[in-house]
């Protein structure tokens, strides 16, 4: 039987960081990532970072993946690509399918000691009559093709959803050479940072708040060919007789993401709902540990957020699970754990950054009584 | 109809992997070895993956990280596989799969 001292699922920014603190402190570490390549979103982001210098602000998405990949490589991680978990069962055990589709696929057991859950999140979708015609798409997916595989999605794109996604992801299409026809917002204003939204407004895109996608029309080939907006009212219902046709290839939507929580539930880890962090999530202490011992999690699969505080929870998961393994002092590292809930709470700051702040205190606070008072009452 | 990105001012776009052929329903088009065989696809225009199984409608990209399978093809005779995943091989075969097989 395969063993390991710690096993990290999901090779972004929060699995790296935390498989990167787990190894350096010594312990015998597997990282798996159902995808090609490691760095989960980062190579993606080809933007440069906010933030302060301690969180590599001006730096771009991909330049921190590197980072991260040079770290878990020195550091001595293992990693196992196109390998997804499938199962997790008493004793420890987990079950880890390897191989590619259509290939020799092989599943794995693995007895580890630590489990840390950083499987990310998935993009909402917004329904529409045609919405699932070829064509339409999330708009990380579109981010996907043009910055890592370098191949455009379409041509004329109407983008749905005016937050940082929508915005970033806008301005990006248009640097692979795509032309954004449209933004869509259903709400009355812009949601995501102005500065974002003057670079796309500058570059001549119409932007329409109080607007909905009504029907993304296909054309012979079954692929989207025209899209139908409308305006919307107070109760963001399309309003009669306000459509307007626009000519479109592509309908890319950026509508939030949703916590991946289906390993969380695999591992039965005690979940609450929480709106602003984007649906269900583990509940979760300060060592990112859930109600279940021995089961960390880390990142947007905790409430989604960005890279940098994925990053920094994923480090608090993997300190953790070694010092529970006795490969750190507790002393060391508690001291490490105030140092980063500190850099954590200078990135939850701001009008964007408050109420996460605020999210965050509440788990903890619901962990304590939920979770560990019903250990007491054991 | 060519929508490689072929400039940019940030990233690297020129590519370095060898170029390789695939067939797609019997069609031989250009790929690179190693990209995502739907990022060939979509830089050779085609953007229909498969067809429904109940009501034989299409799809095609949506969530482009192996997360939602809409993308799956049948891929050297193999059904349902993804891919946004799966990279490209010399002399693949590949079909628009048309229900689950």
């Amino acid at each position: 039987m395969l063993e390991r001292d710690v096993l990290v699922v999901g090779a972004g920014p929060a699995g790296l960081a935390a498989s990167i603190e787990a190894a350096k402190a010594g312990a015998d570490v597997l990282l798996v990532d159902l995808n090609m390549k490691p760095g989960g979103q980062l190579f993606k982001q080809i933007h440069k970072f906010f933030g302060s210098s301690a969180h590599r602000s001006g730096t771009r998405g991909f330049d921190i993946g590197k980072m991260l990949l040079d770290e878990a490589e020195k550091a001595g991680v293992e990693i196992w690509l196109q390998s997804t978990v499938i199962g997790a069962f008493p004793g420890n055990l987990i079950a880890i399918e390897k191989g590619i589709d259509g290939g020799e696929k092989e599943v794995i057991t693995l007895k580890s000691k630590k489990v840390i859950i950083a499987t990310g999140a998935s993009e909402n979708v917004v329904r529409f009559k045609g919405w699932t015609t070829p064509g339409v798409m999330g708009a990380g997916a579109a981010q996907t093709m043009i910055n890592v595989n370098h191949v455009k999605p379409g041509n004329k794109i109407v983008m749905v959803g005016s937050g940082n996604v929508g915005l970033i992801v806008s301005y990006q299409l248009m640097q692979a050479g795509c032309d954004v026809v449209a933004l869509i917002e259903a709400a009355p204003k812009i949601g995501g940072y102005a500065v974002h939204a003057a670079k796309i407004r500058r570059a001549g895109v119409p932007i329409y708040t109080k607007h909905t996608v009504v029907e993304a029309i296909p054309g012979e080939d079954g692929t989207v060919c025209k899209v139908v907006i409308a305006e919307v009212d107070d109760k963001f219902q399309p309003i009669p007789g306000t459509e307007k046709e626009i000519e479109a290839d592509t309908v890319t939507i950026g509508a939030g993401l949703k916590p991946a929580t289906d390993m969380v539930k695999l591992e039965k880890c005690r979940l609450t709902f929480n709106g602003p962090f984007g649906g269900f999530i583990p509940l979760h202490n300060d060592k990112m540990e859930t109600s279940k011992k021995g089961v960390y999690v880390a990142g947007d699969a905790t409430g989604v957020e960005e890279a940098n505080t994925a990053l920094e929870e994923g480090r608090i998961a993997g300190i953790s699970a070694v010092e529970s393994l006795g490969l750190i002092e507790p002393k060391e590292a508690e001291k490490m754990r105030i140092e980063i809930w500190k850099r954590l709470e200078a990135l939850r700051m701001g009008p964007f950054g408050e109420r996460r702040q605020i999210e965050k205190n509440n788990i903890l606070a619901e962990y304590e009584e939920k979770v560990v008072a019903a250990v007491e009452m054991d | 109809m060519c929508v490689r990105v072929e400039q940019h001012c940030i990233l690297d776009v020129d590519k370095k992997e060898k170029k390789v052929k695939i067939t797609v329903d019997g069609k031989e088009i250009e790929a690179y070895e190693g990209e995502p065989i739907l990022a060939a696809l979509l830089a050779s225009g085609i953007k229909v993956n498969r067809y429904t199984v109940k009501k034989h409608e299409p799809r095609g990209l949506f969530c482009g990280i192996g997360q939602c399978s809409d993308c799956s093809m049948v891929v050297d005779g193999k059904a349902n596989v993804r891919t946004c995943i799966t990279p490209v091989k010399e002399g693949m075969v590949i079909m628009t799969q048309d229900g689950l097989k």
